[in-house]
């Protein structure tokens, strides 16, 4: 359990230090990456909108566009700031996955302009011959339906 | 500059034929002029008749900066308040959504009113005897916004009792409400899977003139088309798309692509982009929606209702729309520096879920506080917001594609890259804000 918890630890370091690359090598191949719309009264993520869903193709396009010169928004740069409650263990199914959840804070900064957003994680682990990796992770914020400036980086 | 309040030709003259001067994105004294003149005196979108499908149901918005609510009537209709209690004002519902019951009841002092806004009781009422309550607006129950107009379950308001009739200030462009709508077999939308709600730190119009925009994706959205290229790069023309590469690589297309698709404006400000083919054309066939389009339409007007998909018709000031996916984006400006940004997904009845996927799939990808398309479109609205204020130059260029046989003219069809999409809105906005007349509110 503490094992689990401190992977997700690093995992928010990774974000912290913009690398991104490392980050998503942390995900299954069938991994995702979610913001339900409805928050954590989201039942999946087909039958609702969500204000991301995102398998590692998308991910990919996420993170490769962020490498881009080009990539007008990110003149200047944005940078992260993950600050997590400790990680409780909700489940444990016989097949070895893991259930997290993660209450946080996230900061996200960019010149003048700071936001911040509070909520849950909740991580679906599985377990791999290095530790562990993301099946699943489902960020339920605070209040996803509130009206929303640009979230640049990774909840 | 200010003074626009007490005068029309000082408004008249920052629109020019063929550029804007930047106080129509910057002044705080003509967004408040906007309020009363333009928002007030043109038809806005209000919301869709499916939020409110059962007798009792409210929905409540801020419309222009007054509070109000569509409330489903007993007898199926929908009709539109102010949502304020008649006694001091306090807001009936404060609950964005919900069912009313039979009744609305103030929380403050319990007035209640029947779900047509007739007073119904309120306490205490030996107290009102001899006084002047029932003469006065405050007896009369809630205020009804009297120009409503429900057009196939689009409900749109105008809020002030001057302004034109719906049918004339919208005219032709009502037809992409129906190309929208008609793409149901059953000829019935749904709103579906919540609503993504953006806030952009931009005047309004910059926000909807870039959606006649068919220049900027190429540079703009460079770096998000760039990597999904990259990543697709190797697979074969013929392979199926997964639905998100679907609907992004089409970004990357080039200016011919975007001039090709053509365009047409109508009076008061309205637009059809891509009226011959747009970035949603070549999404995958479904031979089973074919079929139930055929069979409920005849085969030729289905063949009509789906061939063309344009790129957005803008129902000029508050809705864009999009026929397929079906998705709109309806534009709530909160101050001369601020928008909110709504993205609604449609479900039509009795066609296939990947319909209603595509919709939802859509507003996630290109319209979500987390699109990697939208980071580009809202860095440089709030860029040109800040960039506006240097000197030297107080002008915006909507040169392109000018011709003067073009003023005075209502409805034109023209090339996808013509400025004219955006030159027609600022016109139909001079037309509202400084009325030849002369009056002044």
């Amino acid at each position: 359990m503490s094992e689990a918890a401190d992977f997700i630890a690093a995992e928010a370091a990774l974000l912290d230090a913009g690398r991104f690359d490392d980050w998503l090598a942390l995900f299954t191949d069938d991994g995702h990456y979610w913001v339900p719309l409805l928050g954590a009264a989201q039942a999946d993520p087909l039958s609702h909108n969500s204000i991301a869903y995102e398998d590692r193709l998308l991910l990919q396009l996420r993170v490769d566009r962020l490498k881009n010169p080009r990539a007008h928004s990110q003149h200047p740069k944005s940078h992260c700031q993950h600050v997590l409650q400790r990680s409780v263990l909700e489940n444990e199914d016989p097949g070895g996955e893991l259930l997290l959840r993660t209450p946080f804070i996230y900061v996200e900064a960019r010149g003048d302009d700071q936001l911040t957003l509070a909520g849950s994680c909740r991580h679906r682990l599985v377990r791999t011959p290095q530790g562990f990796a993301i099946r699943e992770k489902r960020i339920d914020l605070l209040a996803p339906g509130r009206p929303l400036p640009a979230i640049q980086l990774f909840i | 500059m200010s003074g626009y309040r007490n005068s029309p030709d000082a408004i008249r003259a920052l629109v020019e034929d063929d550029r804007v001067h930047r106080d129509l994105y910057l002044s705080e004294e003509l967004f408040a002029l906007e309020q009363d003149r333009l928002f007030a005196r043109t038809w806005l979108y209000a919301g869709h008749a499916s939020q409110v499908p059962e007798a009792g149901d409210y929905w409540s918005l801020d419309l222009a900066g007054r509070p109000v609510m569509l409330v489903r009537q007993p007898d199926g209709a929908v009709r539109v308040f102010y949502n304020r209690c008649a006694h001091k004002g306090s807001r009936l519902v404060s609950d964005e959504s919900g069912n009313a019951g039979r009744f609305f009841r103030c929380p403050y002092h319990s007035w209640t009113y029947k779900l047509d806004g007739a007073p119904l009781a309120l306490p205490l009422k030996a107290g009102y005897e001899g006084s002047r309550l029932r003469e006065c607006e405050s007896g009369q129950g809630l205020v009804e916004l009297r120009h409503v107009a429900v057009y196939r379950d689009f409900v749109f308001v105008r809020l002030a009792d001057e302004g034109p009739a719906f049918d004339e200030y919208f005219g032709e462009v009502l037809g992409a409400i129906d190309n929208m709508v008609d793409r149901s077999p059953e000829g019935r939308l749904t709103v579906g899977g919540g609503v993504l709600r953006n806030i952009i730190h931009c005047n309004w119009k910059m926000y909807l003139e870039n959606i006649n925009d068919t220049v900027h994706p190429m540079s703009t959205h460079e770096s998000a088309t760039q990597a999904a290229e990259a990543l697709w790069r190797g697979h074969g023309p013929e392979e199926r798309k997964p639905m998100a590469m679907e609907q992004i690589l089409p970004f990357g297309s080039g200016y011919d692509f975007f001039d090709r698709m053509g365009g047409r404006v109508f009076a008061n400000g309205h637009s059809v982009l891509g009226i011959n083919f747009s970035i949603h054309s070549n999404y995958a066939q479904l031979p089973e929606y074919e079929a139930a389009m055929q069979a409920a339409h005849g085969s030729e007007r289905a063949a009509e209702i789906l061939e063309r998909s344009p790129q957005n018709s803008v129902f000029f000031p508050s809705l864009s729309l999009k026929g397929s996916p079906q998705a709109i984006r309806v534009i709530r400006p909160l101050a001369a520096d601020r928008t909110l940004i709504e993205a609604w997904s449609f479900r039509a009845a009795g066609a296939p879920d990947l319909l209603f996927e595509r919709a939802m799939g859509y507003n996630r990808l290109v319209f979500s506080p987390m699109s990697v398309v939208a980071h580009d479109d809202v860095h440089l609205f709030e860029s040109m917001q800040k960039g506006l204020r240097a000197e030297g130059n107080e002008w915006v260029s909507l040169h392109r594609g000018f011709d003067p046989a073009e003023l005075g003219q209502g409805t034109i069809t023209t090339n996808g890259t013509n400025e004219l999409l955006m030159r027609n809105q600022f016109r139909a906005w001079a037309r509202y804000m400084a009325p030849d007349a002369g009056a002044s509110a």
